[in-house]
């Protein structure tokens, strides 16, 4: 049986004195009857999907409806010129984000995770770190059973679709997930994962799904930026010992209840938020036509 | 959900349900048909109506008619390949009350002149369900080995089917029975844990009164 709380994942950990990815890697061995080596290799396979997107992002590509593409080229422009606000580091996840989100409205190979339109998250703060030789590729998968198992007690807790709980629940569980996994990396334990999961989704809470013309870019492949930035900003403060006062697994159930009070309008449907606008609303009915 | 429903499925994007969904519904319909499909009418329902085009949802529904999986990265190009592949489409939009918002309702024929019918929606993740065959209410996901016998409306079905089952060491994980009247068609739909060996699918294809056997591999 999978996890229902991070509360349970660490009490697991403790009893068997094993990190939080091992907790998830033994779940997913007993869950899909898989060796050891066997779920190590699914997962080595993911990761190297996502490198393998990375390498293929192509700024010359517009999405079919002509309204995405070539932004994270003209970020990557930016920060090679070296006078960003951010820093070289996050400009370039910056520019990933933007690249997988483009990527995937342009129907490229991405990996899920946990959904398409949140693609760009999980690769924008792990592909710079592996670049820059500051995380090896071990280091990496772990990283990936430690995000894959938040991204799951989300999804047995709350939801991870936009038409479930809003963008809050794609983006926000990304964030999560990205926050849990750069932590693992950094060698911080269960406590320090599990709340800087908790901060960067508490960030996040009552982002709304409004995609323009009901399409995975107009704000998409943005929002890909953002949840990388909670991410980051989360795993830093976890890591310096900041805590969330609410607990990570009441955050998620929060995360719950905000999604259910989203009205409709705002869970994907396209007509609401941004999608609503003049702007949105004219674009709408021009790919209508088209 | 295991841990590879939360990060993947690897995908041509942009839309897990809209994109990846439609190419599972396609693939399926495919396996369902036992053949190479020549001809296909696709009426799409709901929000795969409304957005499905900048979703590549027709083009997705096409690629997996012609076999691909949700990561092959012909499947921008597969209206074309379909053409080529003498796969004759056509697509059109239909409101069929009480569907899932992402449905699709596919008529095809195969070169050797068999024919299906398949209502199928993609649920969320790129997972789909496919509602009916034929007309008859079915509900399986085609995640895992799936077997669907057709038979007349008579007593004795079910035991044989299940007793050719437990003969072969196959556990059954969910079963369902349905039928259209009384004494008419009737369909079972069993979703098991071991694969089902070819010479009892020929078996039960040679008993009396079973008109149909269709068994799909799972994916996992």
């Amino acid at each position: 049986m999978a996890y229902e709380s991070l509360e349970e994942i660490c009490r697991f950990c403790e009893a068997e004195a094993v990190p939080f990815w091992r907790a998830v890697l033994l779940d997913d061995m007993n869950e899909r009857s898989a060796s050891e080596s066997t779920s190590i290799d699914t997962m080595r396979n993911m990761w190297q999907a996502m490198l393998d997107a990375s390498n293929a992002y192509d700024e010359t590509l517009t999405s079919q409806s002509g309204l995405v593409g070539g932004m994270g080229g003209q970020m990557e422009a930016w920060r090679r010129k070296g006078n960003t606000l951010c820093g070289d580091f996050v400009s370039e996840v910056i520019a990933q984000a933007l690249q997988m989100g483009e990527s995937n409205a342009c129907m490229k190979r991405i990996v899920a995770a946990p959904t398409a339109g949140a693609c760009g998250v999980l690769p924008a703060v792990l592909v710079p770190l592996y670049r820059e030789n500051r995380a090896e590729e071990k280091q990496i998968i772990q990283a990936l059973y430690t995000a894959a198992g938040i991204g799951q007690v989300i999804a047995a807790r709350a939801f991870i679709a936009g038409a479930s709980g809003g963008c809050q629940a794609e983006i926000g569980a990304a964030a999560s997930m990205a926050a849990g996994a750069l932590v693992s990396i950094r060698g911080g334990d269960c406590g320090q994962i599990i709340q800087a999961a908790a901060m960067a989704l508490k960030n996040l809470l009552g982002l709304v799904c409004d995609p323009v013309a009901g399409l995975v870019e107009i704000p998409c492949v943005k929002r890909n930026v953002i949840g990388a930035m909670s991410a980051l900003s989360a795993a830093d403060m976890a890591l310096a010992g900041i805590t969330s006062r609410i607990p990570p697994d009441q955050v998620i159930d929060a995360m719950r209840e905000v999604g259910e009070a989203i009205h409709v309008s705002l869970r994907e449907t396209g007509e609401g938020g941004v999608a609503n606008t003049p702007s949105g609303k004219e674009i709408a009915a021009r790919l209508m036509i088209k | 959900m295991n841990i590879f429903d939360i990060l993947g499925p690897v995908m041509v994007g942009p839309s897990s349900s809209h994109t990846a969904g439609a190419v599972r519904i396609g693939y399926i319909t495919r396996s369902l048909l036992r053949g190479r499909p020549v001809k296909a009418s696709i009426g799409l329902h709901g929000s795969f109506a409304a957005t499905g085009k900048g979703h590549g949802t027709d083009r997705a529904l096409a690629a997996g008619l012609l076999g691909m999986r949700p990561d092959d990265m012909r499947i921008p190009d597969s209206l074309v390949l379909a053409r080529q592949e003498g796969l004759e489409l056509d697509f059109h939009n239909i409101q069929i009350s009480g569907a899932h918002p992402n449905t699709a309702l596919l008529n095809v024929v195969s070169e050797d002149g068999k024919a299906i019918e398949v209502q199928a929606s993609s649920v969320g993740g790129g997972r789909i369900m496919v509602n009916k065959l034929d007309g008859i209410i079915v509900n399986f996901s085609g995640e895992v080995h799936t077997l669907i016998v057709y038979n007349t409306d008579t007593p004795g079905y079910v035991a044989q089917v299940t007793g050719m089952l437990a003969g072969a060491s196959i556990n059954i994980a969910n079963m369902n029975l349905y039928r259209g009247k009384r004494g008419g068609c009737a369909v079972m739909v069993m979703e098991i844990d071991q694969p089902v060996p070819p010479e009892a699918l020929r078996w039960l294809e040679g008993r009396e009164g079973i008109t149909k056997v269709i068994y799909i591999e799972g994916e996992a």
